[in-house]
């Protein structure tokens, strides 16, 4: 129990070592750069008619308070992070007053559901199709499959989120192509809202399993023809071991194990993909957010999508970890 | 160099696949050079005419030609990816063989590092440099961003390959005969790691032409150059696909794609190259 302690805690620092990183990036990213996002608001603001010299003097102290520029750039660095903790950044421009923080939790849960779903669908279906391709590397329609994903795989998320969108959109207009749910429905447990959401998530459920069946396929397909040749193997199967048992418990245990680190590398890949589909399809999540706060030029809305998204990312390859000595009980030992 | 080519061409479908798109591929971005028309002037032709003799994959909403405009757009992204896998690879290799082969505190340093920019996700950092950069956002400045955000993957491999070569006879022997650690490195090293360098050039140019289609067709990108995403995006500007231009989006769409799947097999056909078991199992010998 002390290894897997062990092993929790260097994870953790890891994970804390990703955070602070990230959100360093971010702090320098938009406090190196020659732009002043205080002025463009200004701008953005005074652009319509005339306004007093005295109000845009107010609205400066005012807007530099809000974007914690105000001081030097060690009292600007300490009021960052002070926010980042908090999770407060500030009310959003472009939805004026609502803060960043609500706008980002109303929007987090449909990327969150999207992203946790398609990822699961796309992770068990790729892996176990790999598995069996790799296992029974004769079988003709398992060939035909990787042929499949090898033309699949390499193309990124936007062209196939836009193919599906012209496909299901114009060519063939079953599914609802935008948006989270029907307009009409409050959002509550009752079946007709459920439905809709089922029905809208579809499409960009299904450009996220696409591009990731893949590559969990071709991965796991690779690795189980090198398990295959393992001694253990042909010993199991010199002793009569059956067949499913051995794809089971002698192959495919082995063969996860890296794949379930390969989620964890992947993770952030994923979501930039779900960022790109969910605007493809106007689906309310965070990449709607955040593309939508750029066109608006929402200084706090983008900070705030992008510092959320670094941690929550780090977050779920963090649990990814945490489960890994379960598939793979050698890391206790290590 | 030849021979290994060959042998490629004769034993690996996948590299023969692969090499064919990408020569199509590069024979259109080469054809860019004696484009009849000039890259950026638009309305030179008739506006939304179909596919025909005179203008082989139609013309845009904004009297473009189609196939031509085509060329440029695929030599620029090209040469995005290129630049972006070029200046990457450099960063990879020297964070990767160093890594591997000073190991202890250096190793855990980088490496840690190197783990937190594969975890980062890179698509919103990429908008907020955008956010804050606005119109000084150029390619080249992109491509510089994304060089310094794109090798960590690749370091890693690098490092795991540089690791197994340290524990062998030559780097002793190189040691004792006086060598510094940058001439290891530069002289017996890179070799061994070069063939990896290759393979993962192809996936990297992937990665990068993929953000920069998708920043592009977002609109946030310096969407005056032809690249395929700009085409992309100002076809979506004019409603191609509901105006029922087709070919507008069709062609880059396709185009792209024979990129990406080109650049792809040729890295599997590598990859297997690279590794003996597999180059045997092609030859029709070794186990299995």
């Amino acid at each position: 129990m002390t290894d897997y302690l062990r092993y929790l805690l260097k994870r953790f620092g890891q994970f804390a070592f990703v955070v602070f990183i990230g959100v360093n990036l971010a702090y320098v990213i938009t406090h190196a750069t020659p732009i002043d996002p205080v002025e463009q608001s200004i701008a953005a603001v005074t652009s319509f008619g005339n306004t007093s010299p005295d109000a845009i003097a107010d609205m400066r102290s005012s807007l530099q308070e809000l974007y914690g520029l105000k001081g030097g750039q060690v009292a600007q660095y300490a009021a960052f992070w002070g926010r980042v903790v908090r999770g407060d950044f500030g009310p959003s421009l472009s939805a004026f007053p609502t803060p960043v923080s609500s706008l980002i939790l109303r929007a987090m849960p449909w990327t969150i559901g999207l992203l946790v779903t398609s990822t699961l669908i796309a992770w068990v279906i790729g892996n176990l199709l790999g598995g069996l391709a790799g296992y029974y590397h004769h079988n003709r329609g398992l060939k035909a499959l990787g042929v499949i994903a090898m033309g699949l795989h390499p193309v990124p998320y936007y062209i196939i989120a836009l193919m599906l969108l012209i496909v299901f959109g114009f060519v063939w207009p079953v599914l609802p192509i935008s948006g989270g749910a029907a307009m009409n429905l409050q959002p509550e447990w009752s079946w007709a809202f459920v439905s809709s959401v089922i029905r809208h998530s579809t499409l960009p459920a299904l450009s996220l399993i696409l591009i990731g069946l893949g590559g969990w396929f071709l991965g796991t397909r690779s690795l189980v023809s090198n398990v295959i040749t393992e001694d253990y193997v042909s010993y199991a199967e010199i002793a009569g071991v059956d067949n499913g048992r051995i794809l089971i418990s002698y192959v495919m245990r082995n063969a996860l194990a890296p794949q379930l680190t390969g989620l964890a590398m992947s993770l952030g890949g994923i979501f930039n993909g779900a960022v790109i589909t969910e605007k493809v399809f106007g689906y309310p999540g965070m990449g709607s957010l955040l593309v939508d706060a750029v066109y608006a030029g929402d200084y706090g809305l983008v900070l705030g999508v992008t510092t959320v998204s670094i941690v929550g990312v780090s977050l779920a390859v963090f649990i990814i970890d945490l489960l890994y000595p379960l598939i793979d009980p050698r890391v206790q030992v290590r | 160099m030849w021979g290994i080519v060959k042998d490629l061409i004769k034993y690996n479908s996948e590299f023969r696949i692969g090499a064919t798109l990408i020569l199509v591929v590069l024979t259109i971005a080469g054809l860019s050079l004696v484009s009849p028309y000039p890259a950026n002037v638009t309305y030179v032709v008739a506006p939304d005419v179909p596919p025909s003799r005179a203008h082989w994959f139609g013309t845009t909403s904004r009297g473009q030609d189609v196939f031509w405009q085509l060329t440029f757009a695929i030599r620029n992204t090209l040469v995005f990816g290129i630049l972006v896998a070029g200046l990457s690879r450099l960063l990879s290799l020297a964070i990767g063989l160093v890594a591997g082969y000073r190991g202890g505190w250096v190793d855990r340093v980088l490496m840690s590092i190197n783990d937190t920019f594969i975890v980062i996700p890179l698509f919103p950092v990429l908008i907020l440099f955008y956010f804050v950069l606005r119109d000084r956002m150029s390619t080249a400045l992109l491509a510089l961003i994304m060089a310094c955000l794109g090798w960590a993957y690749d370091a890693r491999l690098i490092r795991s390959v540089a690791m197994s070569i340290k524990s062998r006879e030559f780097t002793e022997t190189s040691i004792f005969s006086g060598m510094t650690t940058r001439e290891i490195l530069m002289q017996e090293h890179l070799p061994y790691v070069m063939p990896i360098v290759f393979s993962t050039t192809m996936n990297n140019m992937n990665w990068s032409i993929g953000l920069e289609v998708t920043l592009a067709v977002l609109g946030f990108m310096d969407i005056d150059t032809p690249t395929i995403g700009s085409m992309i995006y100002w076809a979506n500007q004019h409603t191609a696909i509901v105006a029922g231009i087709w070919w507008w989006i069709a062609f880059p769409v396709g185009l792209v794609v024979m990129t990406f799947v080109g650049l792809f097999l040729l890295a599997v056909s590598m990859n297997e190259y690279i590794d003996p078991r597999s180059r045997l199992a092609r030859m029709g010998g070794g186990v299995r």
